[in-house]
């Protein structure tokens, strides 16, 4: 009988190999897993974009104001154009105050780039040097991130968000962490 | 003989390989400056993944080169600068992923694959020599018996029963 089972062995192993190379080929390499979440929101205070409204916002905002989520946008960025109506979908729906930082950006096109796409933020806040965006583990953007009351990074999306992901993962994510 | 000369000089001035780190990012310091060198070969690239920052021209990788000459400069040991960089953005980023629990099938999957096969092979091998085997070929390796005189008579008879 056991003389039966080395037979089964080679089909064995390739189910098995199969199995690794069904999970390992469907992930999309370039996705990472953020080490942040579940984490603190790193200090950070950042001044508005030059020229523009409001006064930036810091990791204080964040803190006991509810669920908030950072968008991170530059108007060099193909991608964020793609996505910024959904941030306005977003942020129209008011389920958590949606902060815009722009990364890396000269203020005067970050400002016309808002004037032409809407500004749907409640504040922004300007990161020419993008020493923030690395503090929250930004390593190409958009990305979104949807911190809790308490200040804690819960959900990180790299790449921009589709209506898909907007309903399917951002909104409940939302909705669980809102006090 | 000149030209000779020349052409050899030529060989020996080979221009040193090029790195991505540019001249206004490098220390002032040469012993704090190949710290920073041999910390930034270990770093990930995240942006071109296979490449680590000290090869890399991507922007996001300018910028760690530079945190990491900051960090240095900033009086912070090796360890406490990988530390800053990785709790940024994850294990991932070492080029050389850490031994610890969740590591641990790929540091040791490979020998323990290997191991498993060795003791197949043996145990093959063994079972074969003591005459019991999987595939039972004991019965074709081993000389079958001799024929007796009775089986040589008769192919004696058959033979020459052929015969025209």
């Amino acid at each position: 009988m056991a003389n039966r089972l080395v037979y089964i062995l080679p089909l064995m192993v390739f189910l098995i190999m199969a199995v690794y190379f069904a999970i390992g080929l469907s992930k999309d390499p370039s996705i990472l897993p953020s080490a942040l979440i579940n984490k603190p929101i790193p200090e950070f205070s950042l001044p508005p974009i030059d020229g523009g409204p409001g006064k930036g916002f810091s990791s204080a905002d964040l803190r006991g104001n509810g669920v908030s989520v950072i968008n991170v946008f530059a108007s060099w960025c193909v991608p964020c154009r793609v996505e910024h109506p959904l941030i306005a979908r977003l942020a129209a729906l008011k389920v958590a105050t949606v902060y815009g930082l722009n990364f890396k950006d000269k203020p005067k096109k970050a400002l016309k780039w808002l004037q032409e796409m809407g500004d749907p933020y409640a504040a922004h806040g300007s990161d020419p040097k993008g020493r923030v965006a690395i503090d929250f583990g930004v390593y190409g953007i958009p990305e979104t991130f949807i911190i809790d009351n308490d200040g804690i990074i819960r959900y990180k999306y790299v790449g921009p968000i589709n209506p898909g992901r907007l309903e399917k993962e951002i909104l409940p994510i939302i909705k669980k962490f809102s006090p | 003989m000149r030209k000779a000369l020349f052409a050899l000089a030529l060989v020996f001035a080979w221009p040193p390989p090029a790195w991505a780190v540019n001249p206004d990012e490098v220390l002032s310091d040469p012993v704090m400056e190949n710290r920073a060198r041999e910390i930034s070969r270990g770093l990930r690239c995240l942006v071109c993944q296979n490449q680590s920052i000290d090869d890399s021209d991507a922007d996001l990788a300018k910028d760690l080169r530079i945190i990491v000459r900051e960090r240095l400069t900033a009086g912070d040991s090796d360890a406490q600068v990988v530390d800053f960089v990785v709790s940024r953005y994850g294990d991932y980023v070492l080029l050389k992923p850490p031994f610890k629990l969740a590591t641990l099938v790929l540091w040791l999957g490979p020998a323990a694959i290997a191991g498993g096969g060795l003791i197949a092979v043996l145990m093959f091998f063994r079972r074969r020599r003591t005459g019991e085997s999987a595939v039972q070929p004991a019965a074709v390796l081993t000389r079958p018996p001799p024929l007796s005189d009775e089986e040589n008579r008769r192919i004696e008879e058959l033979l020459k029963d052929d015969a025209p």
